[in-house]
């Protein structure tokens, strides 16, 4: 779908012609992220995260794609075979720094995407499958990384892989089974490395496929915007090229500077020194972490610490660590204020900001080893994190008073819009 | 539905962190967990600086040389190298005939098997070989060093307090005083182990390496002191563990020059682009 006053593709040039009578592949990029997809006028830089993502993603499979050709997956040699790749392939070091700072700046931006949906409600009607399968991205994401890490097959590969099979060990009755099933033995192993790699190499490509989805189901209604407000006229939207590849284009360079200064200077900085120590299933690292992305989802599943009515506390990280994530998928049902934007929600917003410092503050108890107070602060942050999304959310939006919206985007930008004095005298609700 | 379970699975999910919360406070308080010796008796690397650190920094090669000597005098008599090749070494400033004679006389030798009698020997080594095993018989498991400056917290400088960091455990005290052998007499360094509170537990299986000055007769004329070949030993163990630090930063600067002059056309061309629409 499209606004009526969207631009239409007219090739001038014969083969640009030949080519949309049989294939409409350029048509289809020109709807798509071209100058025929009208965009509201007032997106901020916020806006930019979900162009930055898709960027990232097609870095980590270039990067990935090319290591490997040079990675071996067996448990014998693949710690040497990326020494070889540091040490020997041509400009092997910045293709293995850039792939493992790559997705570290991916969950920057796709972490920094997901807080602006919460922020702007970008998943209330009529975007929820937008958000749906933005949370299964996320989630596909969080798999992928997980088995990434263990390629290198140094200690915290071993000892990660080793932590996070075992969850599934907290399931009742099947849960052992079902652990050296996924494992294909008693512990991480050689069939592990291996499946893990099949996985880690495919998983990206549905991860193509579902962003595809995404960006199909995000062009049925259009994009959001930080008022809120539905496009309503055409001088509410720019088209999407050139504005917003300008934009985008800029948003880029910055990500770009960041991530460079990362790979050349600071290439380790994310990084825990015992993956530099070859995996050894006989000697337990002091502090099992995971990457600093999973921080905050690993402090959830360390909360647990007493048995529950007749849950383990075990089954019950586990549960947790996975509702934190599956709570999203709720969203659009627990947040039914008629308003988007935390720009005209005052009371929800002291809630955002709160969840944001929770989230931080969980993400640091994560990494900190699994001792008082990081414990102790890690339970209550982690109610607060379930308290906020299942609780306050639906209460927040039923009892708050948002401010009044304006007419239209083109008044939000201008300060006037000439067809608002057409409009009836109560302030639209969006 | 979602609104009536949603808080209900919320509320759920709270009272169990809070009777987890409820527990561990109450444990705090009844039997809390004393401070370990390792807590209070570690100590963090000390604060010296190498000619590559910052992003501007680069490798002395002189020192990676002198550092080279010391593993080759001191190190290698127990810990191996295997993921540096002799070839390398051209690196740090030797000329191929001189990395020939280094790998030709070095004191292990490269291992062979001959498949038709099954006979197992050895020959010198060759600049394509890497850095050949070490076999160890002594107490302790001496851990291979190629990246031990990248797989240690404080890197160069946490190898440097280590190898400086040996004291006498009787009378040692911390910086708030406590003598460690008073609040910890079970903490004794056993038999075999030898104290150094840069070590993560305080004991460890090496012996003292680096124990008296001129130790090893540097051939540049550099004072060879403890702590001298301890800084020379921890470039050197850095060099191994990132051999490529160089040229990654070299690379680097080129790199942040074009995307700054890149972001920044974009950032004219974004406010050109955009200059009737605000």
């Amino acid at each position: 779908m499209s606004f009526p006053w969207a631009n239409e593709y007219k090739p001038t040039n014969p083969l640009m012609q030949w080519m949309d009578q049989r294939l409409p592949l350029p048509r289809f990029v020109y709807n798509a992220v071209g100058a025929g997809y009208p965009v509201p006028r007032n997106l901020n830089y916020m806006w930019n995260f979900g162009i930055l993502a898709g960027f990232a993603l097609v870095l980590q499979i270039v990067t990935g794609v090319v290591l490997a050709m040079h990675y071996a997956a067996n448990d014998k040699v693949a710690f040497d075979s990326v020494e070889h790749i540091m040490r020997d392939v041509n400009w092997g070091w910045m293709l293995r720094y850039a792939h493992a700072n790559g997705a570290s700046m991916f969950f920057i931006v796709v972490y920094t995407h997901i807080f602006r949906g919460f922020f702007y409600s970008s998943y209330k009607a009529p975007r929820e499958m937008i958000w749906l399968l933005g949370v299964v991205i996320f989630l596909l994401m969080m798999a992928t990384a997980f088995m990434g890490y263990v390629l290198p097959w140094g200690q915290m590969s071993f000892w990660g892989a080793k932590v996070i099979t075992g969850l599934f060990s907290a399931i009742p009755l099947i849960g052992t089974p079902l652990q050296q099933w996924l494992l294909g033995g008693f512990a991480p192993d050689n069939a592990a490395l291996n499946r893990f790699f099949s996985l880690h190499f495919l998983l990206p490509f549905v991860i193509l496929g579902v962003i595809i989805l995404h960006v199909w189901a995000l062009h049925i209604p259009g994009s959001s915007n930080p008022t809120g407000v539905e496009v309503k006229q055409e001088s509410d939207t720019v088209p999407f090229h050139p504005y917003y590849t300008a934009k985008d284009g800029f948003g880029l360079g910055i990500f770009l500077m960041l991530y460079c200064a990362l790979v050349f200077f600071a290439p380790n900085l994310l990084g825990h020194p015992d993956n530099y120590i070859p995996a050894n299933p006989l000697s337990t690292p002091a502090h099992i972490v995971p990457e600093w992305y999973f921080w905050p989802f690993y402090a959830i599943l360390r909360a647990f610490t007493s048995d529950f009515l007749f849950i383990p506390a075990k089954l019950m990280g586990v549960l947790a660590m996975f509702s934190a994530i599956l709570v999203w998928f709720f969203l659009p049902w627990l947040d039914t204020g008629p308003v988007r934007s935390g720009h005209y929600r005052p009371l929800f917003r002291k809630f955002f900001y709160a969840l944001v410092v929770d989230v931080l503050v969980l993400g640091y108890c994560g990494g900190a080893p699994a001792a008082e107070p990081y414990v102790m602060i890690s339970q209550i942050a982690a109610t607060y994190y379930f308290l906020h999304f299942l609780v306050i959310l639906p209460i927040v939006s039923s009892i708050e008073t948002p401010q009044p919206l304006p007419f239209s985007i083109t008044e939000a930008v201008l300060g006037k819009d000439d067809h608002a004095t057409l409009a009836p005298a109560t302030p639209a609700v969006a | 539905m979602v609104r009536l379970f949603g808080p209900l699975v919320g509320l759920f999910f709270a009272v169990a962190l809070l009777w987890s919360f409820g527990n561990g406070a109450y444990n705090a308080v009844t039997q809390p967990t004393p401070p370990s010796a390792e807590a209070l008796f570690h100590k963090h690397p000390k604060e010296v600086s190498f000619s590559f650190d910052g992003p501007f920094g680069t490798f002395d090669k002189a020192q990676l040389q002198r550092g080279f000597k010391i593993y080759q005098e001191v190190c290698s008599n127990c810990h191996s190298l295997k993921q540096v090749a002799f070839r390398d070494l051209t690196q740090l400033g030797y000329k191929e005939a001189e990395v020939k004679a280094i790998a030709k006389n070095w004191g292990n030798k490269a291992q062979t098997f001959d498949p038709k009698t099954g006979d197992r020997g050895d020959r010198p080594n060759l600049p394509s070989d890497h850095f050949p095993p070490v076999y160890y018989a002594g107490q302790g498991n001496p851990p291979d060093l190629s990246l031990i400056a990248k797989a240690r917290h404080g890197g160069a400088q946490y190898i440097h307090s280590l190898l400086t960091g040996y004291v006498d455990q009787a009378g040692y005290k911390n910086e708030a005083g406590e003598e460690l052998l008073k609040k910890f007499p079970d903490a004794k360094t056993p038999d075999g182990l030898y104290f150094n509170p840069y070590f993560a537990n305080l004991n460890l299986a090496m012996p003292q390496p680096l124990t008296s000055d001129g130790q090893v007769t540097y051939s540049d004329g550099t004072k060879a002191t403890v702590d001298q070949m301890a800084m020379d030993v921890s470039a050197f163990l850095t060099w191994t563990a990132e051999p490529k630090l160089d040229k990654r930063k070299q690379t680097g600067w080129p790199v942040l020059g074009f995307l700054l002059a890149a972001t920044v056309l974009a950032y004219l061309a974004k406010r050109n682009v955009w200059a009737d629409k605000h």
